[in-house]
């Protein structure tokens, strides 16, 4: 019955209404909607009440590497993904303590642990018309019956002898799974592919890099600025032939304009080259993409890091709201990005509106609006053999893979992200494979303020922090925002916040036992009520210290992270398990 | 200096309310056996390792596990990224016979030898650049070894660019169904390659093996590099930090069977080389 009405929902696309609410209180997908604002129009939990929030059920996965997934609510069942080897729960949401349903086990091959460059994550399935759809670590995307966990199909897609893996969420959009790979270390080429939602085959893939069909450019690419202007600058743009490895993996997340009839996604970094060994912009990695989702074919395309330097991948989320912006509305993407800028573009042109450093940012000077050039700061150019110090932001950037949420009642961008810089100076002998190299020591530390975290409210059309709270680490989780304006996310040592979305202030915490890198969901359970749902257990590239059991004398260990998490394993431990709040009392 | 941050952060212990051992999920504390010998390698990476033995790094294990008269165990991993952490770190085996010296995730030996990068090319087809340049160089195309490590390169991927002598140059990355060295040769030997220049054991082995007749050539780095990126690497035993007494004996091992491990090494086709980088 519901599933009907949502089903319908779905077919009445194309109204102004970006971040369409669904017909009830579920969580189909990662970022709730198709505008990937993450925010619910529950209203039950609000600033005067947050803070009688309770434990009102959890589940423990068992697994104890990095838990990033989103859980999703649809049909009064739960459904989790795990990290590898990826187990796929439905937990039944209309009996007491939500047992569980069934389990699928995909099986994904124990290799592509190896080929997983920072923790074997994963980011969690979607649902669609009854089926799930999920990733694994070993490049499967999988369908399965939702009411069973029968499974209906699964696609190879990619593979883990050339290093490839896949740890992202797809997006359904129009009967089509978006997906898309990871590997850019490992010499992969990226791609993102479309799949028939109904038989798992393969109806387009759009390459990262290489000639103009491969990336399916056409006439009717119309990139903004003149630097991306050009024929085949996906082979021009490096030295011969290297963009057959070129990296611009596609391992965050999606975005769907249904208006526009438009895709949105970034690209990752340039790899695995160092960047001397690479002169040119290297398209079409570090950058977004605008799609048409039938075909595949590219509208318009902005590379937000050319010949990216300091491993800033573009896989971040972009977020889709109309903004009244010096007296006109228009239609916009805001960017929470890796280099250090909150972007806020139009994403009809893919035109550069304004970007503004969110954090200290001493790597690049800031960017060109009419260009759309970044401005590097050669100083922070981390030359072979020279020692350089406080490149900010650090690798993992300003903000990873964690999603921001946007509120459209109070017009803020909730951003959860680090505040990192790093020094690349002692360099080393190492061994890879039995090659010998003299790789930089990179070492990452608290940037400006000694606090490792933030969480920033951001005014996008000021183009400024409306209000932030310093965390110890990393927020490496996602974040949710409610109708109630009540936002909510998770900290690496475990805790569980309430914020007043206006103001900051915090309304509720809550312990978890181990650290959340999750993403917060909320939704109305079958007796009427608001739940809030979370899945701790502590790991990622952030938390690799703690899941992968490194050596915390090894500073370099984690590509470097280490150097800035020695103390975690001091402050949490492993161990995925999911926690669902509510306010006391039973439902309506 | 990494040192002595350490010592400091093991005297200010943080201040918690309950007692740190619960909270606390120490690295795996591991010792190595006395009675056997227990050594990390990959199964599928000649010259060095193989499930079936047949490296020579598998051959230096047996040597040095009967000298200590003590059985001998592999713990099969590939050798990618993580590979310390996910070998000796997680407590499955105590000794990587092949590091370079002064690697610092282990606590190295002596360095039992030293090879250097290596020109490799077709018998007949020329002769090697005389330095990196070399007019000819740049219009060569040449197979290098990717790392696969975040923007880390091999020293001679590194010099190609900034001799300005990269325009032509094919990465060959570690994931694929040989090493990547084998793939370098066997374009090389297909003509699909003009050249490779290819770490030295590895370009040996390779070569003598190929379907034509090779030309290897150890290759000096050029002088403006030689300091940040040396083409010649030392290589010793790597043992667990803080595992003293077993890295002494396997040092004294290595002593007592030199002149069995450099016929080994000579068996394999290691070119070696000697002085300063």
């Amino acid at each position: 019955m519901r599933c009907l009405v949502l089903a319908l929902a779905g077919l009445l696309a194309g109204t102004a209404a970006l971040a369409q609410p669904q017909a009830d209180g579920q969580w189909t997908m990662a970022a709730r909607d198709h505008a990937s604002t993450r925010f619910s129009p529950l209203a039950e939990v609000t600033p005067a009440n947050a803070a009688q929030l309770q434990l009102a059920f959890s589940f423990p996965t068992g697994l104890s590497r990095g838990h990033e997934a989103a859980p999703i609510v649809a049909e009064d069942t739960m459904f989790i993904v795990g990290p590898y080897p990826n187990p796929l729960f439905a937990l039944d949401l209309t009996k007491p303590g939500a047992p569980l349903k069934w389990r699928f086990d995909p099986k994904p091959h124990p290799s592509s642990q190896g080929v997983a460059c920072c923790d074997t994550v994963n980011r969690g399935a979607a649902y669609d018309k009854g089926r799930l759809f999920f990733n694994t670590l070993d490049n499967q995307t999988i369908a399965v019956d939702a009411k069973t966990g029968k499974e209906l199909w699964r696609t190879q897609l990619g593979d883990i002898k050339k290093g490839e893996s896949m740890t992202m969420a797809p997006l359904v959009v129009k009967d089509k799974v978006l997906v898309g790979n990871a590997g850019g270390e490992f010499g992969v080429r990226g791609w993102l592919t479309a799949l028939d939602a109904a038989t798992g085959t393969i109806a387009w893939r759009a390459y990262s890099t290489g000639p103009d069909k491969d990336v399916l450019i056409g006439p009717d690419f119309k990139p903004f600025y003149k630097s991306d202007q050009g024929k085949d600058l996906g082979v021009t743009t490096w030295p011969s032939g290297m963009w057959k490895i070129g990296g611009g993996t596609v391992w965050g997340w999606v975005s769907y304009d249904a208006e526009l009839d438009l895709v949105y996604y970034g690209t990752g970094n340039p790899g695995p080259w160092n960047p001397e060994q690479r002169p040119g912009d290297n398209k079409w990695t570090s950058g977004v993409f605008a799609r048409k989702p039938d075909t595949g074919e590219a509208v318009w395309y902005y590379q937000l890091s050319p010949h990216d330097l300091h491993d800033y991948d573009a896989v971040n989320e972009s977020i889709l709201v109309d903004l009244d912006l010096q007296g006109s509305k228009r239609k916009v993407l805001l960017r929470p990005e890796r280099n250090g800028y909150v972007y806020v573009m139009d994403r009809t042109t893919g035109q550069v509106l304004s970007a503004t450093p969110f954090v200290h940012v001493t790597s690049s000077l800031g960017v060109d609006l009419q260009t759309g050039a970044l401005k590097y700061n050669p100083a922070k150019d981390a030359r072979m053999g020279e020692t350089v110090r406080s490149i900010c932001p650090a690798s993992p950037g300003a903000k990873d893979w964690q999603p921001a949420a946007w509120s459209p009642r109070t017009r803020i961008l909730y951003i959860p992200h680090q505040n990192l810089c790093q020094d690349a100076s002692v360099y080393e002998a190492s061994y890879i494979a039995g090659t010998p190299f003299v790789g930089a020591d990179v070492k990452m530390y608290a940037g400006p303020g000694g606090h490792r975290g933030v969480f920033t409210a951001w005014d996008p059309v000021a183009a400024r922090k409306v209000w932030e709270v310093k965390e110890d680490f990393p927020v490496w989780s996602g974040a949710l925002v409610t109708a109630g304006d009540v936002v909510f996310y998770g900290t690496m040592d475990g805790w569980f916040k309430a914020l007043d979305a206006k103001s900051g202030k915090e309304l509720w915490k809550f312990k978890t036992d181990s650290g959340i890198i999750g993403q917060p969901v909320t939704y109305r359970g079958p007796d009427g009520k608001q739940y809030v749902a979370v899945l701790a257990g502590v790991g990622g590239w952030a938390g690799a210290i703690v899941s992968g059991r490194l050596d915390p004398r090894d500073g370099g260990a984690a590509a470097g992270f280490v150097n800035a998490m020695r103390d975690l394993p001091e402050r949490t431990k492993a161990g995925g398990k999911l926690y669902v709040f509510a306010l006391p009392g039973s439902g309506k | 200096m990494r040192l002595l941050a350490l010592l400091a952060a093991v005297v200010v212990a943080p201040a918690f309310a309950q007692p740190i051992e619960a909270l606390r999920t120490p690295p795996v504390k591991v010792h190595a056996p006395s009675d056997v010998l227990r050594v990390c390698a990959d199964p599928d990476n000649l010259p060095y390792s193989r499930a079936d033995g047949s490296g020579f790094e598998n051959r230096i294990a047996r040597l040095l596990a009967m000298d200590l008269g003590v059985d001998l165990q592999f713990a099969w991993l590939p050798d990618r990224r993580g590979f310390v952490r996910k070998t000796l770190g997680a407590g499955d085996c105590d000794v990587l016979i092949g590091v370079p010296a002064g690697f610092e995730r282990v606590a190295p030996t002596r360095p039992y030898y030293r090879s250097s990068y290596a020109w490799v090319q077709r018998e007949g087809a020329g002769e090697p650049p005389s330095s990196f340049d070399d007019p000819q160089l740049a219009g060569r195309r040449i197979g290098i070894q990717l790392i696969g490590d975040d923007q880390a390169t091999s020293p001679p991927g590194f010099a190609l660019a900034r001799h300005a002598a990269g325009a032509h140059v094919v990465g060959f990355p570690i994931p694929g169904d040989k090493p990547a060295a084998q793939r370098i040769v066997e374009a090389i030997a297909a003509g699909e390659l003009d050249a490779g220049i290819v770490w030295g054991p590895q370009a040996g082995y390779f070569a003598k093996r190929a379907s034509v007749p090779m030309r290897v050539a150890p290759m000096a780095a050029p002088p403006d590099l030689a300091r940040v990126q040396p083409f010649a690497f030392e290589i010793a035993v790597g043992v667990r930090r803080g595992e003293d007494a077993l890295r002494q004996r396997v040092d004294e091992a290595l002593v007592r069977h030199r002149a069995e491990i450099d016929t080994i090494l000579a068996e394999y086709g290691v070119p070696r080389v000697e002085g300063t980088p």
